[in-house]
Order: C-alpha cells, then structure tokens, then sequence
C-alpha cells in the first residue's frame, strides 16, 4: 500500500492530470457560457501536432534554439484557437448543433495532424524527435496549477465571470440586462481553444519529444468527464482530474503491486474505466449531483 | 419528386464544399487534387475487387448510419454505438466459441441473437439514465464507449485468447457461427473479397427501419418523442419508454457490425476492429438526412472513400489516406451548419440583380 502513495506516484499523478486540467478549465468556459464542448480532443490533437512540428522546425530549420519550444507553445495555441473559432463561428454565428459540430472536429483532426505530417515529414503520423533540452516539462505544469487559481478568480470575481455564467444559466436575462450573449460565448469558446492547446502541447513538447498518432488517445473525453464529476467549478475539476490523474499513475505501478484474493493481477482495464464510471454514476445523481448550466446546448435567438 | 430533388440537393452541395476545402488542403501538402481523387474515387469502379470492397466497407456504415438514424428520430444523439458494436461483436464470438459444436441452423441464429441483444442491452443503458434521471446521453454513450473497449479488451487478453497468440484477438469462433460471402453465389466475385450476407442484412434493416419508424405505433411514437416531446407527452405517449426503446432498436442496429466482422469476415473478435465505424455512422446518418434511403448513399460514398484511402496512401507522393477522415470531419461540419449556405446563397442573390 505504501508504494501507491509514494512520491514516484504523487508526481506521476501531476504529470497526468496536467493536460486534464488545462482542457477541463478550458471546457469550463465553453460550457458554462453555454456552449457544449465534446470538442477537447480535437482541439488537443491540434495543439499537440502544431506545437511539436513547430519546435521542430523552429529548432532543426530555424536554429532558434532553447527557443523554439516557446514558439511551439503560442503556435499550440494559435491552432486550439483557430480550432475553436471554426467551432465557434459554427455553433454561434450559423446556430450549428452544438454535439454535431464537436463530433465534426473531433473527426477531422484525427486526420488533419496525419495528413500534414505526412506531406512535411514524410511519416506516417508522427512528427521528428525533438532535442531532449529544447523541451519544457515544467512550465505547462505551473501554467496549469496557475490557471486553476486564475479561473476561479476570473470565474466569481471579476464582471466578465458574472456574465458568463447568466450567459449560460439565463441568456435572456443576461441579454436584457445589456450583456452581448454572443460575444460572452466567442470568448468562453476561445478561451477553451487557447486552454487546450497548452494541454495538447504539454503531450507532445512536455511530457514526450514527438507528436505521434493520435497521442492524446482520449485524454480529450477524460476532461470532459473531469469537467462533469468537478460540476463545471474551477477548484472541483482540478481536484477531479487529479483524482482521475492518480487512477492512470496507480495503474502503472499496480500490476506485481496489488494482488486480488486469487493470486492475479488486478487487470489495467479496469482501472482504466474508473474515471467513465465515475462520472456516469455522478451525472445520474448517485453521488451528490451534478447539473449542468441550464442553457447548456441550446443556441441563443434573440428576440426580435 | 421535387421534394426528392430538394433533400438530395443539400447533401450534394455539402459533399461538393468539403471536396473543395479538401482540395485546397491537398494543393497545400503539395499534390495535384484531381490526381488525388481520381484515386480516391477511381479505384472503387473496378470489379470485383473495387465494387467487392467498396460494399463491404459500407456494410459495417449502414448499420451504423441506422443506429444514429434511430437515434434522432427520438431526439437523441448516439454518440455511443462505436462502444455498442465492440460489445456485441465479442458477444457474438463469444457465442461462437463456446456453443462451437452446434450446427450452423442453431449457431447462426444464436450468434447474430447475441450480437442483436448486446448492442440493445448496452445502448438502453444510457436510454434507462436518461429516462430515470435525466442524464445526458451524449455524455453517457462516450463514457460507455471506453468502458466498452476496456471491458472486451479485458476479457480477449484474459479470458478469450488462445495462449500464447502474440495478438490481441479471441479463440477463432466455431464453423456452425460461419456465414457465407456473397462470392458463393455471385459469379466472377472471388471469395477472397470479405463480402457476406450480412451486407444483405444491412439492406434488410434499411427496408425494416423503415418500416418500424413510418409504418408502426412505435416508430411513430418514437417520431413524436423526437419532433415535439411535450406535445407527445400531452397526447399520452410516455417520453421515457421511448427513449429507452428509441436507445435500444439504435444499440441492436450498431450491434449488427459484429455479425459481419465476426461471422462474415474474420471468424473471431479481433481487439481493436473498428474503424471509427460508430462515428462515422453520425456522417452518414446526417448526411442522408436520417432517411434509410439516404444512409445507404452516404455510407456507399464514405465506403468508396474508405476503398480509395489505401490507394491514396500507396500511390501518391504526399496525401496520406487521412484525407478521408479530414473530408468526413468537413462534410458533418458543412452538414452541420445548414445555415452556413442559406446565407451563402443570400449573399449571392443579393450580389446578382436580376435573378431570384
């Protein structure tokens, strides 16, 4: 018992849940505004290629040096928020269906970072080793921890936070008191794209040297559902993405670990499903209850 | 007719913008766009291997496509049936291996039971939380979806493998639970192509879907749920047995895809099979405008894409055969936002006096 709770693990943990709680908060946004956002993992693949190809080039062709992972990251960030203003102008301007349009994005860029990498790395999905000192594993970590505090802060001290939840609980009300609905949910949406972004870049330039296929392997939905268990609160959503960060830094250590009664290891599947049971047993109400802002999903028609 | 023309109109544009936008994307990797899809279409038309291909990879998407299909006619978006289709294609082998002995006349109809009752069980799951508590199905489905792969992952490497096998896939299931490909009986199609009667299947259940949503109590029932749920309920229909019948009849239809794999192409549940089959089927839902007619042309042309994708990786210099995944992404976008266009022809009308 005394190895699960070991700094190997604690640390592990940290690793894990990082790209969670940058998606998750950027989830936050979107979705407190009102707008649904089964989108994270697009916007991390995007984030987790752009980055990773850009420090590359950055560093191989540009000879930037220990400064090319620092464009990588704002290129991460200028793909999440190019991803999102897609979404965005979708959902808000042209009243798309918000889950249809996620799905959209999702599918696309499983095969836009294969398509591109293909044509300039001539690889099959995957994007050039990257210098192991032109990496940053530390600096999406604090920025992560730091925009857990921003976002509470943001989220119930400033105007801009007051508006964005009316926005996403009565946007009628908030339209009447003088609040721009649509403007609210552009911004609650990019801010979800530049949030996700450093997530996905954190991947490919943080925690390993390459984007490879598909690398955030779901780490998309785990937020999404970090975002539920949390109940779309800033401080709650950390705590529930390093919950579900310890479950995968537990399941690495596990096997040899932790035997059941029979002798076997406990199987990795089933604490890979921890987190998906989690939140469905949460969202059902079982364990206190989650409820999502009341204009989640539906697009804002100003009455004429 | 004219309102035939009017719902095929809308899909072809959308399809038409997103092999622009692809286009242009292609011309930016550094390939000639008309090279490319020549490939991409070109090498479904050939027969048998073309043709063969081509509507066996549209199987799986029909079935698909239907379950998506059923789902919103309920109101509903089953983002779950790629979870359902894992769960019932290890049902069905596993039916397969365990009854092996038995004669095809009962294994057969066992096998495609197990699928058809799996994929129905693990979709009325979210459909019963639905009903019951009010949770989201959307969030529901992609949460049972990677509790369904880890789940039959579980069983295949513990339970399912034959020891020692280096690949993650079940004990191969027994010849009863064999069904045959269409190379039997169509001559000049080799038996080589995975082609079987379940694509057969697949256009049945296009014909029965209909049926079910258009000419029964239920499927109107279902219909009424999903266009007006509050005129529903005040007209005495009970919204939340809908849902979990509307969920159900979706999960078998996804469950389907394990009777072609297992019994018609591979003979044992292979880990991982899915090509993204269950998203896919919300493209080609959207596409054919939830009509069965219109599932059956989406998922021939997202077949015919699939097809071409090897082509493409193979013989062009830069493409990949993730310009498929890229194209679907852009057509369900386009699909999406309908609007987009109106305001595009509006902007258009405007511009050219004259005309209306």
């Amino acid at each position: 018992m005394r190895d699960i709770f070991s700094v190997a693990v604690l640390l592990s943990t940290i690793r894990v849940a990082t790209p969670l709680i940058l998606a998750a908060l950027g989830g936050m946004f979107s979705e407190r505004s009102g707008v649904i956002n089964i989108a994270l993992e697009g916007k991390m693949l995007a984030g987790a290629f752009t980055a990773a190809a850009v420090t590359y080039a950055a560093d191989e062709k540009l000879h930037m040096g220990s400064a090319s992972p620092w464009i990588g990251l704002l290129a991460a960030i200028a793909a999440g928020v190019f991803i999102a203003a897609i979404y965005a102008v979708a959902c808000i301007r042209f009243k798309a269906d918000q889950v249809v349009s996620g799905a959209a994005i999702n599918i696309l860029m499983f095969g836009l970072p294969g398509l591109l990498s293909g044509a300039f790395f001539l690889s099959s999905g995957s994007t050039p080793q990257i210098p192991k000192e032109h990496l940053i594993p530390w600096t999406p970590i604090v920025i992560a921890f730091g925009a857990v505090l921003l976002s509470w802060y943001v989220m119930y001290r400033t105007p801009f936070g007051l508006r964005l939840r009316s926005v996403g609980e009565k946007p009628e009300a908030a339209d009447a008191a003088g609040v721009s609905v649509n403007h609210i949910r552009y911004s609650g949406v990019l801010i979800a794209g530049v949030l996700a972004g450093i997530g996905g870049a954190y991947l490919s330039i943080g925690q390993s040297s390459l984007y490879s296929r598909n690398m955030t392997a779901g780490r998309g939905f785990i937020a999404l559902a970090a975002l539920i268990f949390g109940k779309w609160k800033p401080v709650q959503t950390m705590l529930a993405c390093l919950l579900f960060g310890f479950t995968e830094a537990v399941s690495y250590v596990l096997p040899g670990l932790v035997k059941l009664p029979s002798g076997n290891d406990i199987p990795v599947q089933f604490i890979q499903m921890v987190p998906y049971v989690l939140t469905i047993v949460v969202l059902a109400g079982f364990i206190g209850s989650s409820r999502p802002p009341k204009a989640l999903g539906i697009p804002y028609q100003k009455e004429k | 007719m004219k309102n035939l023309l009017k719902e095929l109109l809308f899909p072809l544009i959308a399809v038409i913008a997103a092999f622009v936008v692809g286009g242009i994307l292609i011309l930016l990797v550094g390939d000639n766009p008309i090279t490319a899809y020549r490939l991409l279409l070109g090498s479904a038309l050939s027969w048998p291997d073309g043709i063969g291909y081509t509507l066996f990879h549209a199987t799986p998407l029909i079935f698909t496509g239907l379950a998506v299909l059923v789902g919103f006619r309920c109101g509903l978006f089953n983002i779950g049936a790629e979870g359902q289709l894992y769960v019932a294609a290890f049902a069905t082998a596993w039916v397969g291996i365990t009854f092996a002995n038995l004669p095809a006349v009962l294994l057969v109809p066992m096998c495609c039971v197990a699928a058809i009752l799996m994929g129905a069980f693990w979709a009325a799951i979210p459909g019963v939380l639905k009903a019951k508590f009010g949770s989201h199905e959307v969030i529901n489905t992609i949460m049972l979806n990677f509790i369904a792969v880890a789940l039959v992952s579980y069983f295949t490497q513990y339970h399912y493998k034959v020891p020692g096998d280096p690949i993650l896939q079940s004990a191969p299931i027994g010849w009863g639970a064999h069904i045959a490909r269409l190379g039997k009986f169509v001559p000049g199609l080799p038996q080589r192509i995975p082609l079987n009667l379940a694509f057969l299947l697949a256009l049945l259940c296009c014909l029965l879907v209909y049926l079910f949503l258009w000419r029964t109590k239920w499927g109107y029932e279902i219909r009424s749920t999903g266009s007006n749920p509050s005129a529903a309920e005040y007209g005495g229909i009970s919204i939340g047995k809908q849902i979990v019948i509307a969920m159900a009849v979706s999960g078998a239809l996804a469950g389907m895809v394990g009777i072609n794999d297992v019994m018609g192409y591979r003979y044992r549940y292979y880990d991982g099979f899915s090509d993204q089959y269950g998203f896919t089927g919300i493209a080609v839902a959207l596409l054919g405008r939830n009509h069965p007619v219109g599932v059956i042309l989406a998922a021939l042309l997202f077949a015919v894409l699939q097809h071409g994708g090897i082509y493409v990786d193979g013989f062009s210099e830069h493409v990949t055969k993730d310009i498929v995944q890229v194209l679907q992404g852009i057509i369900i976008l386009f699909v999406a936002a309908e609007a987009f266009f109106k305001y595009m022809s509006g902007k258009l009308r405007i511009k050219s006096p004259g005309k209306v």
